[in-house]
């Protein structure tokens, strides 16, 4: 069991009278990559700059290893930051951007030398120690903002959306090394981001955050396929949410609901429930399957949109009665049915047990609306 | 046809901006007595002006005044963009306001009231009142050059060196200055140029102690147009664009 290296505790903070962290607790283990996700304007970054030490909570403490930080200003924190756009010094040679930190200690030169070509191998910029930061590619400013953050070994490690910058390819580079860096170092990376596969690929765990209140705290794979609420269901990946009516609850642990008139048995979700009562049955594009339009099993509808995506057809189906279901299916060669027309009748379904089952919500109107907004 | 008519206007107009400083340059190598006629070259009117011991004293004067004015502008003028730049309170924009009001206002009106403060005061008129007067019209340039600087900032940057260990001061010293310190330079030149080619506030705060040389050139001038004056003009010029080359030759050297 991995210890816990930073605690927050009761963190509210609230900006022009707006709540932007509300009473939030979170344990944050030794060693591992978690990952703040929500969307703009949801308190992440906040939160990190609150462990960072640029904003104070209102309410609430923030320890680390057991020891009070809450007040303490950022230049003793013994954790350090990767900003967004890199921040940079840009009077400054690579070498001394990294050199920095460690001349704030007050570290001999020759372990400054040492530690700072240590940082630039790890990150494979040796050979650019004489170089401005504006004479790299965005892609090696950020190595040099990574090496700059590692060199004074931190316990923890903030990243405040560092990849968002980059193009794509070069993303999942830097994701792939990012990862290999967490792992080599061993030390704890606090990520933020608000691109929700970026989240899944990288991270032991996933802080789903909304107006200042985590929605879901767990491993990628608990968040993508079982989802705590609606809000985390539509914002961590594509989504197929169908209205679902219970029909009856069996005794060996299955329920049986209605959906579009199909019967369909499901496993019983661990909340309360009752005979007619709504729920959202949450099916991903990968689990549904587009039927040819002689199949018995499924419901009817037409395709309205095809999009070839190298490994997988995506396609959007209309139901009869209007629901817009997404399918994204791979390739399969042999089957002569599998590429449909557009406007061409298919059946969709799924495979049962692939299905999450979420209760209805009060609040469920307003939630679309913010979701969209 | 078309094309020659953008370049004949071009020529004349750097033409007539040129013309009088070349005159006056020329001029000042002429070994004729009268301003009008050519009599071979000589550096004789350099020798006399370097003889005259009231007009050496009156650049020293000058240059002294220019580079305390300057320096004390930009100290003064870096502190106040700092502070307009950073924090939010009460009274931000009139503060801001007023900086505008000093640098539109008509230079006399500024030079009487100072004349009339001074006076209040019972300064004597002299070194002290003329560098008061002039860090007062130097201080808005300085402060609206390093804010103009200021903008463009990187927020990140103070906590980047913060978050690295640089407590306030450190992270001044380290980041902030080394950042602002074109804007700083630039602000400098342009108090130190203003300073030394004023003419209309000086007229009123200084004092027999301490003159200065744009007052003795036009005392000078008004006794009547000497040879000297040419020689003068020359070695200002000459001063003005090593200046000039020299700010910008910081300036490309600190965006590499």
């Amino acid at each position: 069991m991995k210890q816990t290296l930073l605690s927050l505790s009761n963190l509210t903070k609230q900006f022009d009278g707006k709540k932007v962290l509300d009473s939030l607790d979170l344990d944050i283990l030794d060693g591992e990559f978690i990952t703040l996700l929500g969307p703009s304007g949801c308190g992440k970054t906040t939160l990190l700059r609150m462990m960072a030490g640029f904003e104070h909570p209102d309410d609430g403490t923030i320890t680390l290893g057991g020891q009070d930080l809450t007040h303490t200003p950022p230049e003793h924190r013994p954790l350090n930051t990767v900003f967004q756009n890199y921040a940079l010094f840009p009077h400054m040679s690579v070498f001394d951007n990294v050199a920095y930190g460690l001349k704030m200690e007050k570290r001999p030169k020759d372990e400054i030398n040492q530690r700072v070509e240590e940082a630039l191998a790890m990150v494979q910029l040796e050979d650019f120690a004489r170089r401005k930061p504006h004479q790299l590619s965005g892609g090696q400013q950020q190595r040099v903002a990574i090496a700059r953050a590692v060199v004074k070994r931190p316990k923890l490690l903030l990243l405040d959306e560092p990849l968002s910058a980059l193009d794509y390819k070069l993303r999942r580079t830097m994701q792939v090394e990012l990862k290999r860096l967490q792992r080599e170092l061993g030390i704890t990376f606090v990520f933020v981001t608000h691109d929700q596969e970026e989240a899944l690929s990288m991270s032991d765990r996933v802080v789903v955050l909304k107006d200042g209140v985590i929605q879901q705290l767990g491993t990628p794979r608990e968040v993508y396929e079982r989802p705590a609420n609606l809000f985390t269901a539509r914002f961590v990946g594509e989504t197929n949410l169908f209205p679902g009516q219970v029909d009856r609850a069996n005794g060996d642990d299955t329920v049986t609901v209605d959906v579009f008139g199909l019967k369909r048995t499901f496993r019983k979700p661990d909340f309360e429930l009752r005979e007619g009562q709504q729920l959202h049955v949450l099916l991903r594009p990968e689990d549904i399957r587009v039927l040819a339009p002689d199949e018995a099993d499924g419901v009817a509808g037409k395709v309205v949109e095809r999009n070839y995506k190298g490994s997988t057809l995506d396609s959007v189906i209309h139901l009869d009665d209007g629901t817009e279901v997404l399918a994204s299916e791979f390739f399969d060669e042999d089957d002569p049915a599998f590429d449909y027309r557009l406007g061409e009748p298919v059946r969709v379904s799924w495979v049962d047990g692939w299905e999450w089952l979420l209760p209805e919500e009060a609040a469920t109107f307003q939630e679309e609306a913010s979701v969209d907004a | 046809m078309s094309r020659w008519l953008p370049r004949g206007y071009l020529a004349i107009v750097y033409g007539l901006l040129y013309a009088p400083i070349i005159v006056l340059v020329v001029f000042s190598f002429n070994d004729s007595r009268t301003g009008y006629e050519w009599g071979g070259l000589s550096w004789r009117w350099y020798e006399s002006l370097f003889n005259n011991r009231a007009m050496v004293e009156a650049m020293w004067n000058s240059l002294w005044l220019a580079l305390s004015a300057a320096t004390v502008s930009t100290l003064i003028g870096a502190l106040t963009a700092l502070a307009l730049h950073r924090y939010r309170f009460r009274g931000k924009k009139v503060l801001n306001g007023m900086l505008f009001v000093v640098m539109m206002s008509p230079e006399i009106v500024l030079a009487i009231s100072l004349l009339a403060l001074f006076l209040l005061v019972g300064l004597q008129l002299g070194y002290v009142s003329l560098l008061l007067a002039h860090v007062t019209f130097c201080l808005p340039f300085v402060v609206i050059t390093v804010m103009a600087r200021l903008s463009g900032f990187d927020e990140r940057l103070p906590e980047a060196a913060r978050d690295l260990g640089a407590n306030d001061f450190t992270m001044t010293r380290t980041v902030l200055i080394p950042v602002i310190m074109p804007a700083l330079l630039a602000g400098w030149l342009l108090g130190f140029t203003l300073s030394l080619d004023d003419v209309v506030v000086s007229t009123f705060v200084s004092g027999p102690s301490y003159e200065i040389l744009p007052l003795r050139i036009y005392s000078m001038v008004r006794v009547g147009l000497k040879p000297e004056v040419n020689a003068l003009g020359t070695l200002l010029l000459v001063f003005s664009l090593v200046m000039l080359m020299l700010s910008q030759w910081i300036l490309t050297r600190s965006k590499q």
